[in-house]
């Protein structure tokens, strides 16, 4: 199984940004209300992939959602593809923290439909649901849900509805992939095979992703650059780039280069975790 | 090494997995068990319904009670097959007006409650005004709607209506804006106009409510129908009921309400059917969907 090694496009990352956070404050409820984010920056190169690791509760998922526009930041300014987002992306794939799948839907048509929604595909699927439909299923098995396309979403485990919301939110080749803890529910060796099959669609297609993970091996294993971010109010506090080839093996997983990649970022997050303590001690 | 000395179970442990005769038949003995109790709960109102006619029955002859009162259910059977013929047209009558309403009642309790339930400014704006609407006792339109519509079935039609509309409106609107946040999210994150958040998961987010409000509608709509007949009907179960009525022939008046009372019960078996053959997701299948279980 040797395939071709590719250049990292992470050497696109000095090209034009393609996601642009800029000195962002969110808050939630008001005056008074949680701040989740602080002043934070960061900026991500078009066919980038990053990891975005932190403490629990620390605004990665609130970051997410100011990306893709389904809340509005309280301060500072978001810029997707040079736009400034004020409102929900039509040019975004996003897998939700929770999987929320459509409970009167089957998996299949769960998974179906961002073709319903998103243009040009609502005119042409029609005439060629047989097509769409059956990409679907290729995108289902490549998850290892074949078999499952006409289940209800509740006759799924947790792990299975989550494999479901990341065909959902990639089955139409979306420019920008939103993944937040996508593997989250998923056993270890269930995981890693995802990992492999989540960096081939990105070798594949180079759409820009970002990805909200708590695994730092899942991290390390997938992304061109990890950002770390401090407890809440979050912010992004190290980013580190990691420089190995593609397509990445489990292999290298092993290797003292990946190891200390893994221990190096588990530093940032302990040392962001005590600030933590000490803020609540204070 | 550590990890060398890691054995395999014996091949009887494993062996202790596979079921067992008796395990089989003590799954049988459940299976069993679960089709008596299901075979008791569907006769279970046949019983109690059968075991009132016979009460009834025994309490009227018991006490004498004359005809004119309280007929008994035999009294009322002999008459339903008395007056068969004039009983089936007025109740064919009945039945084509409430249907009518109720009809109407669905096209615009579906659509005002999507509106209602869509908008936040319809819903400020209707809401309010919506329940004081439906605080009025309808009885009270009935000679109003007479004035309007005329003696006869228009008003029955209307009344029928007016009655079954609110019920509808409010659920739709209920199920819509109730919406949970994270599934109208994940339209929003592909970018989808309101109609078609509307569309993908407020409607059918909203069809349990709607059934739920149909098996109240539809026998709110049959009272509403005969309520006109009776003040101000020319044809109709309602209409005979109040002739019978008049001439004190008491055991007539008992006969409309029976068929009255079949047809109302028909309509709601066929909204529940049609209830659970399109909304399974609701209660994920399970169908029995009582709180406790019990
Ligand atoms: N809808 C909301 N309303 C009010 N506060 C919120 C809301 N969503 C999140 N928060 C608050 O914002 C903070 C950041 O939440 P967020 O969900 O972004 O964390 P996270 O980094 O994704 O955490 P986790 O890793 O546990 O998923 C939390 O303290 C939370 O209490
Ligand atoms: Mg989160």
């Amino acid at each position: 199984m040797v395939e071709p090694e590719r250049p990292a496009p992470s050497a696109g990352a000095t090209g034009p940004a393609f996601v642009e956070i800029d000195r962002v404050w969110m808050r939630y409820g008001g005056a008074g209300g949680t701040l989740a984010l602080r002043n934070t920056s960061l900026s991500v190169a078009q066919q980038e992939f990053v990891a975005v690791v932190g403490p629990s509760g620390c605004g990665k998922s609130t970051l997410m959602r100011l990306v893709t526009g389904l809340w509005p930041a309280s301060a500072g300014s978001v810029k997707v593809a040079g736009k400034k987002v004020d409102g929900p992306l039509s040019i975004a794939g996003m897998a939700f923290q929770n999987p929320t799948m459509l409970p009167w839907r089957s998996i299949l048509d769960n998974v179906m439909l961002p073709f319903e929604v998103v243009e040009p595909h609502p005119g042409r699927l029609r005439r060629e649901r047989a097509l769409y439909e059956d990409k679907c299923r290729a995108l289902l098995k490549l998850v290892g849900l074949d078999g499952f396309e006409k289940k209800n979403p509740w006759q799924l485990s947790g792990g299975m509805q989550q494999r479901a919301s990341l065909c959902r939110a990639l089955v139409h080749e979306p420019a920008l992939l939103m993944l937040d803890e996508p593997f989250a529910a998923l056993d270890i060796f269930t995981r890693e095979d995802l990992w492999s099959v989540l960096q081939n669609l990105w070798l594949a297609r180079l759409p820009t992703v970002i990805l909200v993970t708590h695994d730092l091996r899942e991290a390390v294993f997938l992304a061109d650059r990890v950002l770390v971010m401090t407890s809440r109010p979050g912010r992004i506090m190290v980013e580190r780039k990691i420089d190995l080839p593609r397509p990445r093996t489990r292999e290298m997983t092993y290797s003292p280069y990946f190891q200390e990649m893994v221990q190096d970022l588990r530093g940032h997050i302990d040392r962001a975790r005590q600030d933590e303590d000490v803020a609540h001690a204070g | 090494m550590q990890a060398k000395a890691a054995v395999a179970l014996p091949p009887d442990t494993l062996a202790d997995d596979r079921l067992t005769g008796e395990d089989l038949s003590h799954d049988a003995a459940l299976v069993a068990a679960a089709l008596r109790r299901r075979r008791l709960l569907r006769v279970l109102p046949w019983l109690v319904f059968v075991g009132m006619l016979i009460l009834w029955e025994g309490v009227v002859r018991l006490f004498g009670i004359p005809e004119f009162v309280l007929p008994a259910p035999t009294v009322v059977g002999a008459t339903i097959w008395k007056w068969w013929t004039p009983i089936l047209v007025n109740a064919q009558h009945t039945f084509i007006t409430t249907l009518v309403g109720f009809a109407f009642a669905n096209i615009l309790g579906l659509t005002l409650g999507v509106l209602i339930g869509s908008s936040t400014y319809v819903y400020h704006g209707l809401y309010p005004l919506l329940i004081a609407f439906n605080s009025i006792p309808k009885v009270a339109l009935v000679p109003i709607l007479v004035i309007w519509f005329g003696i006869g079935t228009p008003s029955a039609i209307v009344t029928s209506f007016l009655i079954s509309f609110f019920p509808i409106a409010v659920n739709v609107a209920a199920g819509i804006a109730t919406v949970e946040p994270e599934l109208r999210d994940v339209l929003r994150a592909l970018g989808a106009k309101p109609i078609k958040i509307v569309r993908k998961v407020g409607l059918p987010r909203s069809m349990p409510y709607y059934f739920a409000s149909l098996k109240i509608a539809i026998t709110s709509s049959f009272l509403g129908s005969i309520l006109a007949e009776t003040i101000a009907g020319q044809r109709g179960i309602g209409h005979l009921m109040i002739v019978a009525s008049s001439r004190f022939e008491v055991p007539l008046v008992f006969a409309g309400v029976v068929v009255t009372a079949v047809m109302s019960v028909a309509m709601y078996a066929v909204a529940a059917l049609i209830e659970t053959r399109t909304i399974s997701w609701a209660t994920r299948g399970q169908g029995d969907n009582s709180v406790t279980g019990v």
